[in-house]
């Protein structure tokens, strides 16, 4: 399921994730030729990100959005294909269009090309999700003016099980950046 | 040849994730970088690891790929004059 802003936007009853997002993807029109070419990590940070941007009329050109991202897993999906090829000894070939992907903050660099972010970017690992600490960096960026806005969340990939839960902050908006509200938001999902 | 060249055609197409392009779009002499297929510097590796893999080739100077890769009919030829398997 899609949601922006408590509207969902797209379902699917697809089981497994290459389907899902092949359909998400398809069903929002997205353009961008190397999409289908990321480990499914990126897949999914891409794709949320997008859905929550395109609505933002970004600047063509430069955007000053930082981005603080964070899971539980990493890149283990990923890292977990790599460790499979070079394990085989007998056929030794591994990929390196798999390895490329074996850090989590690739996604980073996808969303940022697409979206042309020359911005500050992070990506942590917790045990489970963590408002307070998307509070307190976010909030940082904002007040030493690193950033105009940040787009934080969790992005999380392992097993076929996967969640990805976006929101973007500024000096300015809806709903107050508070440890409480963050918690609120990532429990609708 | 031909049969060669068709295969390679969906290798690239199914190892480079080469969403919505099919065999019969590719022509022998399309570019398989720059404006033609827009393959990049990882498609780059990948098919470097492709020849090995596949016809027992291996580039010691990854770049004779530019070369090699420069189109399927180019690729074809040095596979024909050089693949052990």
């Amino acid at each position: 399921m899609v949601s922006l802003n408590g509207n969902v936007l797209f379902s699917d009853k697809s089981e497994d994730f290459p389907t899902f997002i092949k359909n998400a993807y398809k069903f929002f029109k997205t353009d961008y030729s190397k999409f289908f070419k990321m480990d499914n990590l990126s897949k999914l940070a891409f794709f949320a990100a997008d859905v929550l941007l395109k609505n933002e009329n970004l600047n063509e050109e430069e955007n000053n959005i930082a981005l603080v991202f964070s899971n539980n897993a990493s890149s283990l999906d990923t890292d977990r294909k790599h460790q499979a090829a070079i394990e085989n000894e007998t056929e030794y070939f591994p990929s390196p269009a798999v390895f490329v992907y074996t850090l989590p903050n690739i996604c980073l660099g996808e969303i940022s090309i697409k979206h042309r972010l020359y911005s500050e970017n992070s990506f942590f690992i917790f045990d489970r999700f963590n408002a307070e600490h998307l509070q307190l960096y976010a909030n940082s960026l904002l007040r030493s003016v690193k950033a105009e806005k940040v787009l934080c969340g969790w992005v999380n990939f392992d097993k076929n099980n996967y969640e990805a839960f976006l929101y973007l902050v500024e000096k300015e908006g809806v709903f107050e950046h508070t440890k409480e509200e963050i918690t609120r938001l990532y429990n609708t999902l | 040849m031909s049969e060669l060249k068709e295969e390679l055609k969906a290798k690239i197409i199914e190892q480079l994730n080469l969403e919505d392009v099919s065999v019969a779009e590719i022509a022998d002499d399309d570019a398989l970088f720059g404006d033609g297929l827009g393959l990049d510097s990882i498609d780059a590796l990948e098919l470097i690891v492709m020849l090995d893999k596949d016809y027992g080739i291996r580039l010691s100077d990854p770049k004779e790929g530019r070369k090699i890769f420069e189109s399927v009919q180019v690729m074809a030829d040095y596979i024909e004059e050089h693949r052990t398997k």
